[in-house]
């Protein structure tokens, strides 16, 4: 069976959610050869593994951390030209697509960025998209070359499928212009703990309508006791109310979570394009001609600030 | 020395419009009107703040497009750009990634740039790729997902907010940078910019101008294909109900029942 190359997104060595559902996407293309690297690459193998990479290339260098993105489009190669895959994947986040980009132009290949599917077709791995804030759904496929194709989070569910997880050492001559992108300084988002936003089962956003950052507290409240993570409109990160990594949208982040709970946000397009594939959508406001009630699967016209502390009652209560 | 500033605008249907797939499953751009991307506005915004800093620029505004893409250069002009570069060629018609970066490379080049400045998505394809495949095809450091950017003596800075982290970004130039929303509102053009745009240069240059076969380009030459578009089916009408005091409760039952309580 051919293979393919998955490249892993980890934080020192643990696997971020989308890279798993990427490996199950990877299965029905081919056998997963995962590329993971960085600090803590080789303590990813186990996981990868687990979840059906047969293979698992590893390269550690302060060249990673140090320079943007052109030392890990040097390794991807070096990992593309070792293997001689039937299609390279890399998730949907702003540095992957980067990543993927700049490999494609180099093997001359298509690419597909944002698939929310894909299958094995007789011309190669066909890749669903999801366009115009997704009101239409498109199937695609990379033309000329290898398949380059980048996945949004949540776009399958994670299944284990034990393989051999062979770690090998990837060599890596990094190009001229590797060095070019100086990253001079770094600071590490602090942690909510609340789960990541985009990988999230549940997501509780709110908008202009929850007026002011304090109030933000009894979304975050409903949020904990769903498990959820927290999400807000651009309206209200640009108040000032919540951090703009939060920010649910276009220009935000891309969510698909089973359940999406949207309060005090009017539905507006950009804000739509960022949430309008979740499975279920439930909102909360209190003008019944607000547009998110058109997509919605159940909806509460009233007054946030009764609606939702009495709902996260009422859910501590049911869940004892 | 003056600085060379080329930004990369995008003229694209209207968001707020019903955006549609035409019959050759390209965009359908006689249904919707256009206009120029808003998020390359504050490409354009962050150009005319660097040539206020700098001791002489010169902003050049580019586009690939079609005939009426020239409202979005003038949108551009008149919010304050020197001049403007239109690709234009009837055998651009569907140009997927690789073809429109190839011929905005290429201009790019024959122009004569010291910076290149790009939106971090268009509005319509929202890849967000192009700026990083520019940088690959022009050898430059690619500085991109700018919340905020600067220009001194030759390097530009910026502050790049990750997934996972924030990271400050130095490179010198030439360089290709792309910015976010995140970057500060984008002016309005005034009155008199709107005048002032109207005599300001735009040149056309076509496929020949810059030496690109046409097999390169279009859907025939795009290294992609679309096999199908379908409307999404309108999501069935759902439950609505106000709240008379059980809102709350009737939500969770409803969450209850879906088992997500
Ligand atoms: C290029 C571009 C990119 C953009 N990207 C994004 C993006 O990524 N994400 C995003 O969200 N937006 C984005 N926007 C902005 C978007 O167009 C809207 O302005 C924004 O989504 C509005 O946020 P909102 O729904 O919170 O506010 P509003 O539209 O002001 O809606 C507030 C809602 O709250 C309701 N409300 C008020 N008080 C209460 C109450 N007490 N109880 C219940 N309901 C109440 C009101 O009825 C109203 O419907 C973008 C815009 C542009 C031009
Ligand atoms: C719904 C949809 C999905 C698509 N999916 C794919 C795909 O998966 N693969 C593929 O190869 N093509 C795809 N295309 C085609 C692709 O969008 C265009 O070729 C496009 O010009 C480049 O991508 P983008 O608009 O997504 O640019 P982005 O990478 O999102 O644009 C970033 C910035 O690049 C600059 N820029 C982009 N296009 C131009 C231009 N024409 N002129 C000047 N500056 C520009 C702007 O500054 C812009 O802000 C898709 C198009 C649509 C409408």
């Amino acid at each position: 069976m051919a293979e393919v190359l998955v490249y892993v997104d980890h934080v020192d060595g643990a696997v971020r959610k989308p890279t798993l559902e990427l490996l199950t996407l990877a299965r029905r293309v081919g056998e997963p050869v995962a590329v993971a690297l960085g600090s803590g690459a080789e303590a990813t193998a186990a996981t990868l593994a687990e979840h059906g990479a047969v293979k698992v290339l590893t390269a550690d260098a302060p060249e990673f951390a140090d320079y943007l993105v052109v030392p890990k489009v040097d390794a991807l190669q070096a990992a593309y030209e070792a293997v001689s895959p039937a299609a390279v994947l890399v998730p949907s986040s702003a540095e992957g697509k980067e990543i993927a980009a700049r490999l494609a132009v180099r093997i001359k290949s298509g690419i597909i960025t944002d698939a929310v599917d894909l299958e094995a077709g007789d011309e190669g791995p066909v890749a669903t998209q999801s366009a115009f804030a997704a009101s239409y759904t498109t199937k695609s496929r990379v033309s000329n070359g290898t398949p380059v194709i980048t996945v949004k989070p949540n776009s399958a569910a994670v299944e284990a499928a034990p393989a051999a997880g062979t770690v090998e050492a990837l060599t890596v001559s990094f190009s001229e212009k590797a060095t070019g992108t100086k990253v001079v300084s770094r600071t590490p988002r602090e942690s909510t703990g609340r789960p990541d936003l985009t990988e999230a089962a549940i997501v509780v956003s709110g908008g202009r309508g929850v007026n002011g950052a304090e109030n933000f507290s009894i979304i975050e409240a409903l949020a904990d006791s769903l498990g959820a993570a927290v999400g807000a409109s651009r309206a209200a990160v640009d108040a000032g109310w919540y951090p703009h990594s939060n920010q649910v949208g276009q220009t935000g982040k891309s969510v698909s979570p089973q359940l999406y709970i949207a309060s005090g946000i009017s539905g507006a397009i950009q804000h739509r394009a960022g949430m309008q594939t979740s499975k279920t959508i439930v909102a909360i406001n209190k003008d019944a001609e607000a547009p998110i009630f058109d997509l919605v699967d159940y909806g509460v016209v009233g007054d946030l600030f009764d609606v939702v502390p009495a709902l996260t009652e009422e859910v501590k209560t049911r869940k004892g | 020395m003056s600085l060379r500033i080329v930004v990369c605008v995008k003229y694209v249907p209207d968001a707020t419009g019903d955006r549609k797939f035409a019959d050759d499953l390209t965009v359908d751009r006689d249904d919707v009107d256009g206009l120029l991307s808003e998020l390359d506005e504050y490409a354009v915004e962050q150009a005319l703040q660097i040539a206020d800093e700098a001791d002489d620029a010169e902003i050049t505004v580019l586009t690939v497009g079609p005939e009426d893409a020239k409202d979005a250069l003038r949108k551009a002009l008149s919010m304050g750009a020197d001049k403007a570069v239109h690709v234009e060629d009837d055998d651009l018609h569907g140009t997927d990634v690789m073809g429109t970066s190839l011929v905005l490379a290429k201009a790019i080049e024959k122009t004569g740039y010291d910076l290149v400045i790009a939106g971090m998505a268009s509005t319509d394809g929202t890849m967000g790729v192009l700026p990083a495949i520019l940088a690959e095809r022009l050898g430059v450091p690619q500085v991109t997902l700018l919340s905020e950017v600067s220009v001194a003596d030759g390097v530009v800075k910026g502050r790049r907010d990750g997934d996972t982290a924030s990271e400050q970004l130095e490179a010198s130039l030439p360089a290709v940078v792309s910015v976010t929303d995140q970057s500060g509102e984008a002016r309005y053009p005034s009155f008199k910019g709107i005048m002032a745009a109207k005599k300001k240069p735009v040149e056309s240059l076509d496929l020949d101008d810059l030496d690109i076969d046409a097999e390169e380009v279009g859907l025939e030459g795009a290294w992609t294909k679309v096999d199908s578009a379908a409307e999404r089916p309108a999501r069935t009408a759902g439950t609505i109900v106000k709240d008379e005091g059980e809102g709350g409760k009737q939500l969770a039952e409803y969450l209850a029942g879906q088992k997500f309580i």
